[in-house]
């Protein structure tokens, strides 16, 4: 599998995604600047998670609108598997890769924890080495984390299979208790319509290996190089 | 003392003020040294010297109470590559790898202005880390908060807790570990220290004397702004009710630009363009300029104009003194300036040529083509004001017997009410806003652990860290004090299996011309070198915040002690959670049940009186390193120091960290009564959970180490035979309210 990931000003988790593929995959995926318009073909682009821009105006909005976004957005129509993790996940929903907005989290911090999520299903390339119903380990971090999207395209995502996973509690329970940042429904990871294009808010890129995490992110990155490879 | 001829006098400027005693009283300067100043220049200063000579010479920059002190710190070792005096300490870890790291206050700014001042002190002291050419692997702070009672505290809490994730969260640097206290004895001034931990080759490590006649002096990073000018004059003057009007003085912080400076800065490192490089902190271009051009030995001109500047109508003063952020000062070898300027566009920050070196040994400053400040370098650092000032120490108090002290009436209440007091509860509210995770290496985590370690980039070494002092125990005795807070550091790193390498010390007093604050300040170093001595744990770098005070009166002395340890394999490293049952709880360690200055005294019984816990430094290091050696021989599951609370406080937090109860009991024939047993606080002291606990006491026998075995692990109870019986569940349950539930109260 030939990986890509963007690099915005701002970035800050690129290192630890690069990481994580290599791990899996023996091969160190291609950095590509975001001022960059062009890169060479790959099999899954990655935005990764950080402060593009600073975050400021709003989370991934500037970004958003970068020249390599706009090759991206290209790709992604062409069919081109595309990962946006946290800060990723906000600049694809900004790039309108995905449906629903990412908001401040309800308590108003930022949160870093691990928590716990719902596999929706494993009908995907991005989930095909997890069961549907599993519950994973995995750590969030972000401020700006909480799923909204209008009822229509809630109901449409659901419809339509279109939801990754949800925060959950350690048996699996879809609840408040679960729940960081006050997701709606508990959404913590979406698809496109196609299930070519998932963001989600957690960082499975940080639970790969036992010392440092668990091991519950890995298979994310092993189901991709099974379907890309 | 020769003053060479000046063959450019600088001219005034259009509204320059005439130079009163008024305004060099307004700048901190004291008569004489004023004085000092008139000797060296030969000459009245213009506005631009007298701003410059203020920074220089206050207590923040020239440490002119403290070095006296300062010096009698033991500050070498095989492995130390560069001690006290650079931006940084670093010392070698092997396999060709270096970590440098420094601790820094930001106290006056934190306390006016919590969100901002917080988030620069980080800024900072990433920067005095990477500007060694390392990138920064991991932050720490140390937090002294006020009275939880006290109005402002919750507003300084929250404030402070945001502004250091804000700006380290995106920075992309994880935030793993600290402490956190409250005391009313910080209600008017809190003390924000951070610490940043980075990782460089031994061979590409940057230093601040610059060399090179000609060679050009480039400004990087942002604009220069009017924000913070006269910062370390304020940090250097007591507060009082007008401080709040001192707000303007804080520096504004932009962690997404010092995201770009850290990547510009190590792009630029990996090519061979720097001469020399050094970070504007304090006292910003003034610091950086003649700390870089004194370290070389030579001369350097300026031309101010060429600063690339925030706003319209700044003049050479305020350039010279705004402590805008996220600015470095570089000498380039020549003919590298656009290679150089190429890195710094492509990451969107200013670069700017603006002065060369010269071999004249002065700081011409020039303005539009005129000269406006014309400084001898040498003796603006070699004549700055040294205090020798007068100090009493304090002498030590009065040791208390546990038969002073009642034994609690409800056993359960007592570790109850001990396990949620505020500074025992748990701190996950504040480290849950840090992204401790960020970089994939942490593998202990705050509060899972004595210690965070965090994998070494590129290998299996860990890094352990931590930062520790029990400012009661410096108050009660500071020489006592002192030793404790830099045993208590060594221990926390041994506790994990690392080894101790070295400290960086942030020194945080009261005002330095009461001799009895000198006193403390001068007991505490002498506790300090004694046990860095007897430990082999150099001091490589470090920071000093005098004048904390708010209308005359003290913060508790507080001389926080950062320290870093390496373990082979970060894998084999424990952590203090019991997960396990079956495992036997031994206790290392002599137990005499020391209640004086204890936590157990202060907070059942609210005494906060006698001598604080003797440190035997023969006993620190026999335990510490047979603890390690135990790590190492893979017979521990779970290790924990004792500290704060005594041994009944680390067993729970042990047990709830865990999840794992434990059934342990005195050991038969001890003579010391139960509360000092389970609440003393005697130093030298570590709880291990091991699958082999005769063995362990076998060996700890052969080794001349006190150890006795209390009980086992296991079940969802803690259990103190005849004395306590508690869920773990509640023990947890009060241990997570306290601080999230003072929060959320509203006033």
């Amino acid at each position: 599998m030939k990986a890509a990931i963007l690099v915005f000003p701002g970035s800050n988790r690129e290192g630890d995604v690069a990481q994580a593929i290599e791990l899996v995959t023996g091969r160190k995926p291609e950095m590509v600047w975001h001022g960059d318009g062009d890169f060479a073909k790959t099999d899954l682009i990655v935005v990764p998670g950080g402060f593009s821009y600073g975050d400021y105006l709003r989370c991934g909005a500037m970004a958003a609108q970068s020249p390599v976004m706009a090759e991206v957005k290209r790709r992604a129509a062409q069919g081109v598997p595309v990962l946006g993790i946290c800060n990723g996940f906000q600049i694809v929903t900004e790039a309108g890769l995905l449906p629903g907005t990412l908001i401040r989290n309800s308590h108003l911090k930022f949160v870093c924890a691990d928590v716990h999520l719902k596999v929706e299903t494993s009908q995907s390339l991005f989930t095909n080495r997890y069961q549907a119903g599993q519950v994973i380990k995995v750590p969030v971090a972000h401020a700006e984390g909480n799923y909204f999207a209008d009822d229509d395209t809630l109901k449409r995502l659901e419809d339509r299979g279109q939801v990754a996973f949800r925060y959950c509690a350690p048996d699996g329970t879809v609840d408040g208790s679960g729940n960081p940042n006050g997701s709606i429904r508990n959404i913590a990871g979406v698809f496109n319509e196609t299930k070519t294009v998932m963001g989600l808010m957690p960082h499975p890129e940080n639970a790969i290996e036992s010392v440092f995490g668990g091991t519950d992110g890995k298979a994310l990155f092993e189901g991709l190089v099974e379907s890309l490879s | 003392m020769t003053v060479a001829i000046e063959k450019n006098p600088p001219v005034m400027l259009p509204n320059e003020p005439i130079i009163t005693p008024q305004i060099v009283a307004e700048h901190g300067l004291a008569p004489d040294e004023y004085e000092r100043l008139l000797k060296i220049m030969g000459r009245t200063p213009t506005m631009v010297e007298l701003g410059i000579f203020s920074a220089m010479w206050s207590e923040h920059c020239s440490y002119k109470s403290s070095k006296v002190w300062l010096k009698k710190l033991p500050t070498s070792a095989p492995w130390v590559i560069q001690g006290p005096g650079e931006n940084a300490g670093v010392i070698d870890i092997g396999d060709g790898q270096a970590a440098i790291f420094k601790m820094e206050s930001h106290n006056h700014p934190s306390y006016i202005e919590p969100y901002q001042g917080a988030a620069t002190g980080v800024g900072g002291i990433l920067r005095d880390v990477f500007t060694m050419g390392a990138r920064p692997v991991a932050n720490l702070n140390a937090l002294r908060f006020g009275d939880p009672s006290h109005p402002k505290t919750r507003h300084l809490v929250s404030g402070v807790v945001a502004g250091i994730g804000g700006y380290g969260n995106c920075m992309g640097i994880p935030t793993v570990g600290g402490e956190t206290n409250f005391h009313a004895a910080y209600n008017g001034n809190i003390l924000v220290n951070a610490m940043t931990v980075g990782i460089a080759a031994t061979d590409k490590i940057f230093y601040a004397a610059a060399a090179g006649l000609g060679n050009p002096m480039v400004y990087v990073g942002s604009k220069t702004g009017r924000d913070g000018i006269h910062g370390a004059t304020m940090s250097s003057t007591e507060f009082n009710e007008d401080s709040e009007s001192k707000r303007p003085t804080v520096q504004v912080g932009d962690p997404f630009v010092e995201k770009l400076l850290l990547e510009a800065c190590l792009e630029l490192m990996a090519t061979d363009a720097i001469v020399a490089i050094q970070d504007m902190g304090a006292a910003g271009l003034t610091s950086s300029s003649f700390e870089m051009a004194a370290k070389g030995g030579l001369g350097l001109e300026m031309a101010l104009d060429q600063v690339p500047m925030r706003e319209t109508g700044m003049n050479p003063y305020e350039l010279m003194l705004s402590e805008s952020q996220e600015r470095m000062l570089i000498v380039l070898k020549p003919g590298r300036e656009d290679e150089a300027r190429k890195i710094f566009e492509k990451w969107e920050l200013d670069f700017a040529v603006i002065g060369h070196l010269t071999d004249t040994e002065r700081m011409v400053l020039s303005w539009h083509g005129e000269i406006v400040g014309n400084i001898p370098i040498p003796p603006l650092v070699t004549e700055a004001p040294m205090y020798e000032r007068p100090w009493k120490l304090t002498p030590l108090p009065d040791v208390l017997d546990a038969s002073q002290v009642p034994a609690p009436t409800d056993w359960n209440a007592s570790l109850l009410a001990l396990m949620s007091c505020p500074d025992l509860a748990s701190k996950a509210w504040i480290w849950h806003q840090y992204d401790h995770l960020i970089m994939g290496n942490t593998a202990i985590r705050p509060q899972d652990g004595d210690a965070a370690v965090v994998r070494v980039p590129g290998g299996s070494k860990g890094l352990a860290m931590t930062s520790d002092c029990t400012p009661r125990y410096v108050q009660a005795h500071p020489e006592t004090g002192g030793r404790q807070a830099v045993a208590e550091a060594w221990r926390n790193i041994t506790a994990t299996g690392a080894r101790p390498l070295a400290v960086t010390d942030n020194m945080n007093f009261g005002n330095p011309t009461k001799p009895e604050i000198m006193g403390q300040f001068a007991g505490a170093i002498m506790g300090m070198a004694e046990a860095c001595k007897a430990l082999d744990f150099p001091v490589v770098s470090g920071n000093v915040s005098l004048y904390n005070e708010t209308e005359g009166r003290p913060i508790l002395p507080t001389p926080t002690i950062g320290a870093v340890g390496v373990i082979d394999d970060v894998a084999m490293a424990v952590g203090s959670r019991l997960r396990q049952a079956g495992l036997g709880i031994v206790l290392i360690g002599e137990t005499k049940g020391w209640l004086g200055q204890s936590l157990y005294l202060r907070e059942a019984c609210g005494r906060e009186e006698g001598a604080p816990p003797p440190v035997d430094l023969a006993a620190e290091r026999r335990n510490g390193d047979f603890v390690r050696a135990q790590i190492a021989g893979r017979h521990v599951a779970a290790c924990h120091d004792l500290s704060d609370g005594g041994l009944l406080v680390a067993l729970a937090e042990m047990c709830i960290a865990g999840g794992t109860g434990a059934t342990v009991a005195l050991p038969k024939g001890t003579d010391v009564p139960s509360h000092a047993f389970l609440y003393g606080e005697d130093q030298a002291r570590y709880l291990i959970a091991t699958g082999s606990p005769d063995q362990m006491l076998q060996a700890a026998r052969a080794a001349g180490v006190p150890a006795v075995l209390l009980g086992y692990s296991g079940g969802d109870l803690l259990v103190v035979e005849g004395l306590v019986a508690l869920a773990l569940a509640g023990i947890k349950s009060v241990h997570e309210a306290w601080l999230p539930a003072y929060m959320n109260t509203t006033d």
